[in-house]
């Protein structure tokens, strides 16, 4: 909401602070300040002037020479606009002053323009004429501004003030030669000033629960109570000599009263069109509103002050003078008054005729009862919508408008009624036409106000704070909430539908009284343990091991493509396609729930490999999304997966290191098994594992299969690896036990052996491990060798074997006997052993 | 006689010593002079010669010089190692302005480091962490929020549904609900985790983004205790000079609701362009949990009250790492990586 703060001191007349002072407070008490914008910003030496004559430049045809009279002296200004004549009044920027924009109205610099004395083709010129743009503003605050010339004044702005009109429709004045000379323009006088521009606008932050600050009043009621000065209403009761009645000119009936609590009309005869005073033009131009003529302005007006729409109806296309408001039909076309055709349905509410719609309830009214420059007689509809229907409606129908952004919010019906006779009186007011006496409505009972039981101490209690209960009193007083001593309950006005219960009446006090008052303490009762979850420890230690390695954590979106199964090779039937889709997406590459970390990581490869990044290494903690059964009827289970990913320096077995680490960092006692059946259609057929421990397989690794890689755009060779954490919990843990350290000799035996190509490691390695005994401590690979002096289809393999008894010194015998039967076990396996 | 050869022997053998520049050399004076057939044996043989009584006289100046000749020779070996060692060590000499070797090492994410230090301060308050669904329940995302199904900040919040009833959440307050669900009181907890809302990518904004939910529910906490806890943790966070300002503001499920403000980490609060002159920078929602909110989770808001908080990570990361686009939080470009 923006509004110009002079509009706002018309409702708390005594308040006087600078722009800071308003913005800092105004924003302490809730109601916050987003933008403030002076609107005389760099405009500076600009008075008043008038032409006194005009002459051709001796050098220029298209510039004129002119002497201006600027009050205390005559000063010649050369100029090119076209619309200057001799008598004109127009605002002239002096010497050494400043002006907002140029006249082509684009941005405005940010320290405006300087104008300086000076001379256009040899002819001096002590100053300037400014158009409308020069000074900061457009021709949709100032309609009747000239396109591309000079703003031109009129010799009087007539009233400038509510009170001056007042007071000239009191006495029967307002279309007489008094009223239009009043407030004269004369040579001199501040121009910035009589545009109206000596004003500061204010832009606010208004909380959805303070219906009540969408209007210009609401926020004059915080202000109000913030610097402690009396608010004044606009005081809306009917004039006790309006005559007529309503009730022959229109009738009012509700059909779905759940969609429409209330619905007031009131009828102004006699209307006469024509531009509305220079105040209301000004003001609502500082709201960034256009002035359009004095109908459509009083309706705007009303709107920023009640912040209730309102609409008017030209009573003589209103059929059967009948308003019926009522669900429209499914499949209803309806053309909105910007001339579209619209599709209704069911749940939209249409304001009708006694033969046909009319409008969209508060949302847009309808062609057909457009309100034209002929209009006689006026209907002015202001009613209680239901705010959720509006709000759907308008998402349904894609109508938005200024209208429904309100009524959305859920209006009380008492502003409804208030809204309807400030209109009639503001068209009395301003000569625009004759309210007939009463309201016609419909109107459903209006919820009684609210009481809330009041207690000083709870509310202390509550907010930590020791204020007594007549400081709080007082600030309920000074929000107009009633307290019924008796009842010990305070009584809530109606514009106040968010205070309901004790702790907004808490709020209350605590804004008031100042957020920065109350003090500042720590919980007390007992003292609680702290801590992460087992879980958060776990993939705290996969960061550890990652980054010990060299890989960097990244964060990737939780959502993709369905399309990246396709990248990735995934079988039609693999269970990773069955993923969740969102219903709403931003689109198709964010339509879906990740099932797998692999895209976000291969993603983050190829954009560093795309950049020239050499030896990138990553990783994430990445959420996967797995749903037990699509559609979905439950939450899905949500798994944490470490997943790495790297291409440059290291290779398949830097991968295996770095699991192995997190494995010992996790305090998993299981051997690390590593076996080539992962079947991953991504991954390099040979160079690929499934990580298993303890027989459970936690994850898989390999290098990138070529064809993926390529897709994603990444040349040379590429790892990944996922691990998945859930899996891998059960088999960790923090629990140190200590052994000893071993007091007897070890024995070192080496076995070289020639070992068929398809034999593994692993396989080696169990047969070792098992063969070996109790007294095997430890076993390794220290060679392996594959070539020309090796015998086609075998390679060569060196392990050595550590013996070690705990509580003695081995005898050879025992050690013999092991070895034999591991030699036993791996001849088994086709080995042939080279000593 | 005797004692002007032995001074001569003694003369002699220090004068080799102080010429030697090798062991080898050092080791010939000693067998020239104290081994078998040395200088010294020699004149032990012309002890026959010498008087009886005289004879323990003439051994002690023997053994004596002996002695004085064992320590030059010791003396001179320990000189000549040193200088030795020294003329090695010398030439051992190496540049230590060259690069250093070092392990690849890995970085931290912006957003974990800022994370970490959250956790670190929080559970130093005793609050224990924990997480909750990303994929969650309509219900626990708004409604138990006092968030109703017309609710109007449901379409503030730009939700991206899965279908009616199950969505993508798009606030960590959901976890204040399974924690009071649990019906463990006291509770002191902070929940970090993603959230998404349906905005389109650009330097502020992203589809999805972090957040770190704090609740605290026990008998007697109060809007002080809330404000306490907030300053204690922006002092903690930001510095111990930071000031913290609350600002009224509106969240469904807490009433009194605030904004938290921080003076300007840059200018101190005098105003600058960091916080747009204000001197002030915004942090965090926070409030007292609506006693409805309490009511629907099954806490008795008569005997309970609590407070609540919520913090955008990305904003403290950014912010505290003066990165200006929020794009690179998720482009994991290892140059910026890098910089944490």
């Amino acid at each position: 909401m923006n509004t110009p703060i002079s509009w706002l001191k018309a409702y708390v007349p005594g308040l006087a602070c600078t722009d800071r002072e308003y913005n800092d407070r105004m924003t302490m008490t809730g109601t916050k300040v987003d933008g403030v914008a002076r609107l005389d910003k760099n405009l500076e030496k600009i008075v008043v002037g008038r032409v006194l004559s005009i002459e051709k430049h001796p050098d220029a045809d298209k510039l004129i020479v002119c002497q201006v009279d600027v009050g205390n002296e005559t000063v010649q200004i050369v100029t090119g606009a076209p619309n200057v004549f001799e008598g004109a009044l127009v605002p002239v920027v002096l010497d050494g002053g400043r002006v907002a924009g140029g006249h082509d109205g684009g941005p405005l610099p940010e320290n405006g323009i300087p104008i300086k004395a000076g001379k256009l083709r040899g002819v001096p010129s002590a100053g300037m004429m400014c158009s409308i743009e020069e000074l900061g503003s457009d021709r949709n605050a100032y309609p009747e501004a000239p396109e591309n010339g000079i703003y031109i004044f009129p010799e009087a702005l007539g009233p400038v003030t509510e009170e001056e009109t007042r007071a000239l429709a009191a006495a029967g004045k307002l279309d007489s030669e008094e009223a239009r000379a009043m407030n004269p323009v004369e040579p001199g006088m501040d121009a910035v000033a009589l545009l109206g521009l000596r004003d500061t606008v204010f832009e606010y932050e208004i909380t959805s629960n303070r219906v009540d600050c969408y209007s210009l009043l609401g926020v004059a009621r915080e202000a109000a109570v913030t610097f402690g000065k009396p608010f004044t209403e606009p005081e809306t009761a009917p004039a006790a000599d309006e005559t007529g009645d309503v009730n022959e000119y229109i009738s009012i009936e509700v059909k779905d009263p759940d969609l429409c609590s209330r619905y007031t009309a009131r009828v102004c005869t006699d209307v006469k069109i024509g531009p509305s005073p220079w105040w209301m033009q000004r003001r609502l131009s500082a709201c960034g509103i256009r002035p359009i003529n004095n109908l459509v302005d009083i309706t705007n007006y009303v709107m920023i002050e009640y912040g209730q729409p309102m609409h008017a109806f030209d009573l003589d296309t209103v059929a059967g003078h009948k308003i019926v408001v009522r669900r429209a039909q499914d499949g209803d076309m309806f053309q909105t008054l910007d001339g579209q055709m619209r599709q209704m349905d069911h749940d939209v509410l249409m304001i009708c005729d006694a033969e046909k719609e009319i409008g969209i309830a508060g949302i847009m009214g309808g062609e057909n009862s457009k309100i034209t420059d002929d209009v006689k007689t006026v209907l002015f509809e202001s009613a209680t919508f239901n705010g959720p229907n509006i709000r759907k409606s308008a998402k349904r129908i894609g109508l938005r408008t200024d209208a429904s952004g309100i009524f959305e919010k859920g209006l009380h019906p008492t502003n409804a009624e208030a809204a309807v006779n400030r209109a009639c009186q503001l068209m009395r007011e301003l000569g625009c036409g004759t309210p007939v006496r009463g309201i016609a409505e419909a109107c459903e009972p209006i919820p009684p106000r609210a009481r809330i039981a009041f207690d000083a101490a709870q509310i202390n209690a509550f907010l930590g704070t020791d204020y007594d209960e007549k400081t709080m009193l007082d600030i309920f007083g000074k929000l107009e909430m009633e307290y019924d001593a008796e009842k010990k309950e305070i009584v809530v006005p109606y514009f106040r539908q968010d205070v309901k219960a004790m702790c907004d009446l808490a709020e209350e006090v605590a804004r008031f009284t100042g957020y920065e008052n109350i003090p500042m303490t720590l919980p007390g009762g007992s003292s609680m343990m702290g801590g992460l979850t087992y879980k958060m420890r776990i993939q705290d230690k996969a960061r550890e091991a990652a980054m010990f390695n060299g890989f960097s954590e990244a964060m990737t979106y939780s959502f993709e493509s369905p399309k990246v199964f396709d990248r990735l090779l995934f079988a039609e039937d693999a269970p990773e396609r069955k993923a969740i889709r969102i219903s709403n997406p931003l689109g198709e590459d964010f339509s879906m729930m990740r099932t797998t970390p692999l895209h976000g990581m291969l993603t983050s490869l190829s954009t560093n490999y795309n950049r020239r990044n050499k030896d990138v290494r990553l990783f994430e903690l990445a959420n996967v999304y797995i749903p037990k059964e699509l559609p979905l009827t439950e939450l899905p289970d949500e798994r944490s997966m470490f997943c790495l990913g790297m291409y440059g320096e290291g290779d398949f077995f830097t991968m295996k290191g770095v699991i192995e680490q997190f494995f010992e960092m996790s305090g998993i006692r299981e051997k690390m098994v590593c076996d080539p059946a992962a079947g991953r259609p991504f991954l390099h057929p040979g160079r690929q594992a499934l990580v298993k421990a303890g027989g459970d397989t936690l994850g898989y690794f390999g290098e990138v299969h070529p064809d993926v890689a390529g897709a994603y755009g990444i040349g040379g060779r590429a790892y990944v690896a996922v691990i998945d954490l859930q899996s891998v919990l059960p088999h960790t843990s923090f629990a140190y036990h200590y052994t000893g350290i071993a007091k007897y000799p070890a024995v070192s035996r080496d076995i070289s052996m020639l070992v068929p190509k398809p034999v593994t490691a692993g396989q080696i390695e169990a047969i070792i491990a098992q063969r070996g005994g109790k007294i095997l401590e430890s076993y390794s690979l220290f060679d392996i060798y594959e070539g020309v002096q090796v015998r086609a289809g075998f390679k060569s393999m060196a392990y050595n074997l550590v013996f070690r008894h705990k509580e003695k010194t081995l005898e050879e015998a025992e050690i013999l006997a092991a070895m034999k039967k591991v030699l036993n076990g791996l001849e088994s396996l086709g080995i042939e052993l080279r000593s | 006689m005797f004692k002007e050869e032995l001074e001569k022997i003694r003369r002699e053998a220090q004068e080799r010593l102080e010429q030697s520049d090798s062991v080898e050399k050092i080791n010939e004076i000693r067998v020239s002079v104290l081994g078998k057939k040395g200088s010294l044996k020699d004149i032990l043989k012309g002890m026959k010669n010498v008087p009886a009584q005289e004879r323990p006289q003439v051994g002690q100046m023997v053994n004596d010089v002996r002695v004085q000749i064992e320590d030059a020779i010791a003396q001179a070996q320990k000189e000549l190692e040193r200088r030795l060692q020294q003329e090695r060590l010398a030439a051992e000499t190496i540049d230590v302005t060259l690069p250093a070797k070092r392990l690849p090492m890995g970085h931290s994410h912006p957003n974990v480091i800022a994370l970490k230090e959250m956790e670190r301060i929080f559970i130093g308050m005793g609050y224990e962490v924990i997480e909750g669904p990303e994929v969650e329940k309509d219900y626990y995302n708004f409604e138990a929020l006092n968030i109703p199904a017309d609710h109007p900040a449901k379409d503030e919040q730009d939700t991206f549904y899965i279908n009616g009833d199950i969505l993508l959440r798009t606030q960590t307050s959901s976890t204040q609900i399974h924690a009071m669900e649990s019906g463990r009181i006291p509770i002191r907890m902070i929940a970090p985790g993603r959230v998404y809302r349906s905005d389109a990518v650009d330097a502020t904004h992203s589809p999805t983004f972090h957040q770190v939910e704090g609740l605290v529910v026990d008998k007697g906490i109060t809007f002080a205790d809330l404000k306490g806890t907030l300053d204690d943790f922006a002092k903690k966070l930001f510095g111990e000079e930071t000031k913290t300002r609350f600002r009224p503001h509106h969240f469904p499920f807490t009433e009194p609701s605030a904004e938290m403000d921080v003076s300007c980490f840059k200018c101190g609060g005098t105003g600058c362009g960091f916080c747009k002159g204000e001197g002030w920078i915004e942090i965090l929602g926070c409030g007292m949990v609506h006693p409805h909110v309490l009511e629907m989770s099954g806490i008795d808001p008569d005997e309970y009250s609590g407070f609540a908080f919520g913090v955008g990570l990305e904003r403290i990361a950014l912010l505290n790492y003066e990165i200006d686009d929020m794009r690179l939080l998720y482009e994991n470009d290892i140059r910026f990586l890098k910089q944490f």
